[in-house]
């Protein structure tokens, strides 16, 4: 882990949903996942390491269910996360 | 209204939408796709849409310009999908009483749309290589990620 301890909590299950950059790069739009982290921030970093994805988290948004949410959001059961990297509509 | 949409913008159908019998003044921006990118060629585009929740978020800001400045209504739409060179990419549609607020509010809601709204844009080079528009990035305008 690249800074301090990750709040541990039990394992869940959560579904991600990519766009853009991260969905080139997981070559897939959807995928359901299992993990340990506590917050929305721990679940980026620790599939950071995972996936190698490249963005750091600063530079990036999250949703959950469809609607943005901080970093330190806890995350439960059955979430849908969305990160979101920087965006250029327009 | 704001809507996203994967056909060809109807300019003139979106314009009736901002009617309003109290307005004498009405701003109108187009963003088309152009063939050069920070002195690079480009050949086309492609958005990408979190559509949910960019019309919930293109929503909320159109309420923000009704209430930040004295226009009578507002309206946008943003293309996805794969685009070519003059295509209309945005439309945003205001009118009001005045010219002033009009123009206040349309330049707000194009600026807003840009940092706030989950729409991704991708370039596609006369190189052939392409990447993702990134605005935020220092140096680096185009992220790509092996």
């Amino acid at each position: 882990m690249p800074k301090g301890r990750p709040s541990v909590s039990e394992p869940k299950s959560v579904s991600l949903d990519y766009f853009a950059i991260f969905r080139e790069v997981r070559k897939k739009d959807r995928e359901t996942i299992s993990t340990s982290a506590g917050t929305l921030g721990e679940l980026y970093e620790e599939l950071r390491e995972r996936y190698h994805f490249l963005l750091p988290q600063a530079s990036l948004r999250v949703a959950v269910n469809d609607e943005f949410a901080s970093w330190d959001s806890l995350l439960s059961e059955g979430d849908r996360v969305t990160f979101i990297p920087p965006v250029a509509g327009g | 209204m704001f809507a996203v949409v994967r056909e060809a913008i109807d300019v003139t159908r979106w314009n009736r939408l901002v009617e309003d019998d109290s307005a004498g003044a009405f701003v109108f921006f187009e963003g088309r796709v152009r063939d050069n990118a920070e002195g690079r060629k480009v050949q086309s585009l492609a958005y990408e849409v979190y559509d949910v929740l960019a019309e919930k978020e293109g929503a909320r800001l159109l309420h923000e310009a009704l209430a930040r400045f004295p226009i009578a209504r507002a309206a946008c739409v943003h293309r996805a999908g794969h685009l070519s060179i003059g295509d209309t990419a945005v439309w945003v549609g205001v009118s009001g009483a005045h010219r002033t607020g009009a123009f206040e509010a349309c330049r707000f809601i194009i600026d807003e749309l840009k940092q706030r709204v989950p729409i991704w844009k991708k370039e596609f080079y006369a190189e052939g290589d392409s990447g993702w528009v990134d605005h935020s990035a220092v140096g680096a305008r185009a992220v790509r990620q092996p």
